[in-house]
């Protein structure tokens, strides 16, 4: 991928809003603010807008630099450009950090206006449903009624389907990517893993750390190793490390000796060092809460009865984290309503982030998809 | 899954199959085209019958020009089955000249029937008289339905006309139509010998 097809510079933005938000958990949010990119022109009519939703640890900086010195550009990067699948030739993209983030987004780390502390462990557990409504008021203060496209991988994957069902007449194109439907017992497990690990670290403070000058950086650390471990393939693990010795030879020890190891530590450092625990505790929860189909009696199909938006759906043959079968659930449930849905299952290693890799085929099937929406 | 057979490389006419196909469509039928290659006969169904048509399509690259072509296509294996499928959720399921090379041949004859209140199977059919001569001859039949070298073929379930009538009596598939043609010609007259392509629409019995 060229330089030349980089969205280039960009900047953040903030809007404010003070229209209280009431959130599924039934507690409000008075005020808050969201962060959020944005590449390309709006057109006349604003119908080129397309929402990028992010997963776990993602967020508003989906694509560009915000300096040249910069060592990596946003985290969809490799999609999102001039000449790049999602065209911001002809596209208006716009990245939010979601509710309850750690990037500039209303979140337990910002401080509170009405308390003047950070909101700590009193930022409420925000669900799917929340975001959508949050990135439904930031669509009316962009005054765009109508999104050509919403694309989510994972748990944005979750979003964009969400927005087709809460908004029906505001979403042309859902692109739901390496998702589910919901999560399974053994996907919810890897969270409350990850959830125990921050929660049980000593300078966690009942998720108060920031009083404290701490860091719960272990809990966050291990949170991510697991992390990682799932969103990997084991053919993509052994492959990029397989048993390899870091020194060439075994030390019986417990310091790093493998190149797992230091992958993984190495990892779990970077997180620790940029990411906040709170955050993490309530994706995570966002991911474990998400399922549309509750209020329907466990009938998907129900629950997409007025989805208007048409469909792409992706999944890769070794993500085992959001298989191929979860994203065949959706499938169905869009069949069930003569919905109009195209289901691609990429021959892909990588396992779960196979959906951030640039693979020719893939990208192929992005590209084409949206070349055909209309705006 | 491809289209194991005959590819269309003749984007002016219709493949005579295709014509018969779309004769025995309702309009404004759904339809689910297993096996659907690049989406033509989906794209025809729906310039002739405004049908609400879905592929299915297991190779990459036919997958993908079938998008372009404006279909809605599913990449999935029909090996597995149509576990994706409600009953009856069809008016039509198309399976066209890929049964012979499908391995579970009885399954998805069944699934399609479980799937659609019809089912088209169309198949070249072995029992053509150039195949028998070919074979009498001393060599495996290589012609315009069967262009493939027996090393090379994608087909695994090759049947004759009278084969596939014994494969419906015993499955309790009733036959609602069955044409034969050769070379897009119908062929009423010793169909099993003179017929090369066998075109069935089915029900369950």
């Amino acid at each position: 991928m060229s330089e030349n097809n980089s969205v280039g510079l960009v900047a953040p933005q903030s809007a404010h809003f003070d229209t209280p938000l009431p959130l599924k958990s039934g507690e409000v949010l008075p005020q808050y603010h969201l962060t959020y990119e944005t590449y390309g022109e709006l057109n006349a009519d604003k119908s080129n807008a397309v929402l990028i939703c992010h997963a776990l640890s993602g967020n508003h900086h989906v694509a560009g630099k915000y300096k040249e010195s910069d060592k990596s550009a946003g985290w969809w990067d490799n999609l999102v450009g001039p000449g790049r699948p999602l065209d911001t030739n002809k596209f208006f993209v716009i990245g939010v950090n979601n509710l309850g983030g750690c990037h500039g987004s209303s979140g337990p780390s910002n401080t509170n206006p009405a308390t003047d502390r950070p909101y700590s462990a009193t930022f409420p557990v925000v669900t799917v449903e929340d975001w959508v409504q949050s990135q439904a008021r930031l669509m009316d203060y962009l005054g765009i009624q109508q999104l050509a496209a919403v694309i989510g991988g994972s748990l944005g994957g979750m979003q964009a389907l969400q927005w087709a069902i809460a908004f029906p007449d505001r979403v042309k194109h859902a692109l739901v990517i390496a998702s589910a439907p919901n999560l399974t017992a053994q996907n919810m497990a890897f969270n409350e893993v990850a959830r125990q690990a921050i929660i049980t670290d000593p300078e966690f403070h009942d998720g108060d750390y920031y009083n404290y000058g701490v860091v719960p950086r272990r809990g966050l650390r291990i949170a991510r190793m697991l992390g990682h471990i799932t969103y990997l393939s084991d053919d993509v693990m052994g492959a990029k490390f397989g048993r390899k010795l870091r020194d060439g030879t075994i030390k019986y020890s417990f310091d790093v000796e493998f190149e797992m190891e230091s992958y993984l530590r190495y990892q779990g450092d970077k997180f620790a060092g940029e990411f906040d625990a709170n955050t993490y505790l309530r994706m995570t929860r966002a991911l474990d809460y998400f399922d549309p189909a509750l209020d329907y009696g466990g009938n998907l199909s129900a629950a997409l009865a007025h989805v208007k938006a048409k469909f792409l759906v992706v999944s890769f043959t070794s993500d085992w984290r959001f298989s191929p079968a979860r994203s065949k659930e959706i499938v169905k449930a869009l069949l069930d309503n003569e919905i109009s849905v195209r289901y691609a299952e990429v021959t892909a290693a990588h396992g779960h982030d196979a959906f951030l890799m640039p693979d020719p085929h893939y990208h192929a099937i992005m590209r084409s998809y949206l070349a055909k929406v209309k705006v | 899954m491809s289209q194991p057979i005959q590819s269309s490389t003749d984007h002016t006419a219709i493949r005579p199959d295709f014509a018969l196909i779309s004769q025995w469509i309702k309009p404004h039928a759904k339809v689910l085209d297993l096996g659907c290659g690049d989406g033509e006969l989906l794209t025809h169904l729906h310039h002739q019958h405004d049908i609400r048509g879905y592929g299915v399509e297991k190779d990459d690259s036919n997958w993908l020009t079938a998008m372009e072509n404006g279909v809605d296509v599913l990449q999935m294996d029909l090996e597995s089955g149509l576990s994706g499928f409600e009953d009856q959720s069809f008016d039509t399921v198309i399976l066209s000249q890929t049964l012979q090379a499908m391995h579970n041949t009885e399954g998805i004859v069944q699934e399609m029937l479980r799937v659609g209140h019809e089912a088209i199977v169309t198949f070249p059919n072995f029992g053509y008289w150039r195949n028998r001569f070919q074979i009498v001859f001393g060599n495996m039949p290589v012609s315009k339905t069967l262009p493939y070298q027996w090393y090379d073929t994608p087909n695994v379930h090759l049947c004759t006309i009278d084969d596939f009538d014994a494969f419906c009596t015993k499955h309790h598939i009733a036959i609602i139509e069955r044409k034969v043609i050769t070379d897009g010609q119908d062929i009423q007259f010793l169909p099993n010998f003179l017929g090369n392509l066998a075109m069935y629409r089915l029900k369950s019995a």
